[in-house]
């Protein structure tokens, strides 16, 4: 009962905000200078003619409002419209080129949470030299944006090493996942650094609590003591963190994704930008809104798991 | 270890705890925070440990567990059943602490894990650590709920929905769960409100009988030290001041300190006014001591007080337990009436 008003509640939240940022977006297309018709006749002089045929077409003579609810309309029946530049149903565009951002979200996110979780943990645990190691590296990681890191990657790995290619997506998954290692460490440099250190702090802090000392003065082995009572009871910040760091590899794909020339949607979302080609922007958009949405969500339904003083709906201070 | 004249029991091999001599130094301190502590405790026999904040009465039941401060060095020895446990490695310091020793903490919604169920905190030591299964760790902890007067509905539920009560009962089962042979209870009711505080103590007496487990009790309260022990433990600044059977040591009790601290306890038969506090403050840790650490509180101080830390040696004959007291002027202490 509760969940069920619980996840009611949220239902209509999302469906607010996506309506919400819809407007958003779709005004910031209109506002932005240019228009898509003299972008598609590329500089050429058009006759007034096939101006008008293209502004009609697009329904681009109408009131902005007008424009807005028509698009809105065939949104909610599944219809992004048709790609200017590509010629072809955004939907199309989509279908072949999701699965490669997400596989490639997907990877970052393995590296962030494996790399980041294990070198916060003997941070936290070992300090001492080893402790110091892993801050100093991390506070370079965390310096580094992952378009910078890109670029280093491609320099060393792909131009002097030959290891990886230097871009383009591959066919088959083995070589789809070869081709999408080094885009994915691009992502993940700075995020690994960034939960490596809110680990570290977290099972630090942790590690102050009597119950710890209680736990070894009770014989528990000390692997376990760390397990089950530092790391177990990070998790929550790890969580939370967690939700940030999805948010922030949907984000900086854009970027990684045209470095790399790989053809997700992010790459996807850069060329409709400098096209104009805006039903694709639009879509692409409100898909990563969208995806932000669910994470969130995902985050708060994971949250009572992680920790049983949180129940959904209220969150009360964690001790 | 000056005192060879303990015809008690509780010494040698059989005595469940037997600390002799032992000195704790903690980094950047200029005196040991431990100095010299002699304390047994015979199987079946409760203990109080009586002093104030910073006695060190807490590294002392610490210790026995070897729960040192990190950077502290530790002399001297820590026998619990004849084994010393400052000299075991982690695999016996690990088995002493599951089987042979259990330590019940001051608060117990500190001491347990928020995210972790009741039925985890109970088995988690035998499980972990002995390889007990599961189940049968779980059914050992349903008959030690019951014995702390609690139903198994408890294993389900995590820390935060239990009382403090309820938390210090879990604590003392989860203490009795390796079947110990000592139990070490620092301030075990200090974080509980006075009712609570009556039935806990009133059931690890209970429990100690039952199981026949020695207790060292620590705690401030004198009052409480009285109605529990068998024998009591006076400590000031690191050493003890004075020891001997409960009821002698709070009629007679033959340190300025320990008279001082009766002076302090509020009782309902004394006349009104103003408590007896004990003026000035205990030594500080960055001051080594000379002679005897209460002088300078002390109003029967004389020079030898400052000069020569007085040995703890007995001052009463005639008894089947010593009393020792460590004072250079012990006569000289009067009886305690009971409107004093």
């Amino acid at each position: 009962m509760r969940f069920a008003r619980f996840a009611a509640r949220r239902l209509a939240e999302m469906a607010a905000t996506l309506l919400a940022a819809s407007f958003v977006i779709f005004g910031a297309m209109y506002l932005a200078p240019g228009d898509p018709a003299s972008f598609l006749l590329s500089g050429r002089s058009a006759t007034p003619d096939a101006i008008k045929a293209i502004n009609e077409q697009y329904h681009l003579n109408d009131p902005f409002a007008v424009q807005y609810l028509r698009w809105l309309g065939q949104v909610l029946q599944g219809d992004f419209g048709r790609s200017i530049e590509y010629r072809t149903s955004v939907s199309n565009l989509l279908a072949a080129r999701l699965p490669t951002t997400l596989l490639l979200v997907a990877m970052a996110l393995v590296l962030v949470m494996a790399a980041g979780l294990a070198l916060g943990w003997i941070g936290a645990v070992r300090g001492g030299a080893t402790d110091s190691t892993i801050l100093v590296t991390t506070t370079v990681a965390v310096g580094t944006p992952s378009f910078v890191a890109a670029v280093l990657l491609q320099g060393l790995f792909a131009v002097k090493l030959h290891w990886f290619p230097s871009g383009g997506t591959g066919t088959g998954l083995l070589d789809t996942l070869w081709h999408l290692t080094l885009p994915a460490v691009a992502l993940a440099l700075y995020l690994i650094g960034m939960l490596a250190r809110v680990t570290r702090s977290a099972m630090l802090e942790a590690l102050g609590h009597e119950h710890v000392t209680v736990a070894r003065s009770r014989g528990v082995p000390e692997r376990s003591v760390i397990l089950r009572h530092v790391f177990r009871n990070s998790l929550g910040t790890v969580l939370t963190m967690g939700g940030l760091i999805v948010s922030t590899l949907l984000i900086c794909t854009v970027l990684v994704e045209s470095a790399f020339s790989v053809d997700g949607i992010g790459q996807l979302l850069d060329l409709s930008t400098t096209t104009k080609d805006f039903p694709v922007v639009q879509a692409v958009s409100l898909i990563i809104v969208g995806l932000f949405m669910t994470v969130n969500l995902a985050v708060d339904l994971l949250h009572p798991l992680v920790d049983p003083r949180v129940t959904l709906g209220e969150r009360r201070s964690a001790a | 270890m000056s005192t060879t004249t303990e015809p008690h029991a509780s010494t040698g091999p059989d005595a469940a705890l037997d600390i002799r001599g032992l000195r704790l130094n903690l980094p950047g301190t200029a005196r040991p925070v431990l100095d010299g502590v002699d304390l047994t405790v015979a199987p079946r026999e409760t203990v109080a440990l009586v002093g104030e904040s910073g006695s060190g009465k807490s590294l002392t039941s610490r210790s026995v567990l070897r729960l040192l401060p990190p950077g502290a060095v530790a002399e001297g020895r820590v026998l619990v059943e004849g084994r010393d446990v400052l000299a075991m490695n982690p695999g016996e310091l690990r088995r002493l602490r599951t089987h042979t020793a259990a330590m019940i903490f001051q608060d117990p919604r500190a001491a347990t894990n928020p995210l972790r169920r009741i039925g985890d905190f109970l088995t988690e030591s035998l499980r972990l650590n002995a390889q007990v299964p599961a189940e049968e760790a779980t059914e050992r902890a349903v008959r030690m709920l019951d014995a702390v007067g609690l139903g198994d509905h408890v294993l389900r539920r995590y820390p935060g929905q239990l009382s403090g009560g309820m938390l210090q009962r879990v604590m003392i089962a989860a203490a009795l769960m390796g079947d110990p042979t000592l139990i070490l209870a620092d301030e075990p009711t200090t974080a509980l409100d006075v009712t609570t505080q009556a039935e806990v103590v009133g059931l690890l007496d209970d429990l100690r009988g039952q199981f026949g487990t020695g207790l060292l009790f620590v705690t401030h309260d004198l009052g409480l030290a009285a109605a529990i022990s068998d024998r009591v433990y006076v400590m000031y600044a690191g050493r003890i001041a004075e020891t001997g059977p409960a009821e002698e040591l709070f009629q007679r009790p033959r340190h300025p300190y320990t008279r001082a601290l009766l002076d302090s306890t509020p009782r309902l038969t004394a006349p009104r006014g103003r408590l007896a506090a004990i003026g000035g403050q205990p030594p500080s840790l960055r001051q080594e001591l000379t002679g005897c650490p209460f002088a300078p509180r002390c109003r029967l101080a004389t020079d030898v007080c400052t000069e020569r830390a007085p040995a703890l040696i007995p001052v009463a004959d005639g008894n089947p337990q010593p009393h020792l007291a460590a004072c250079h002027h012990s006569d000289q202490l009067t009886e305690v009436t009971a409107d004093a």
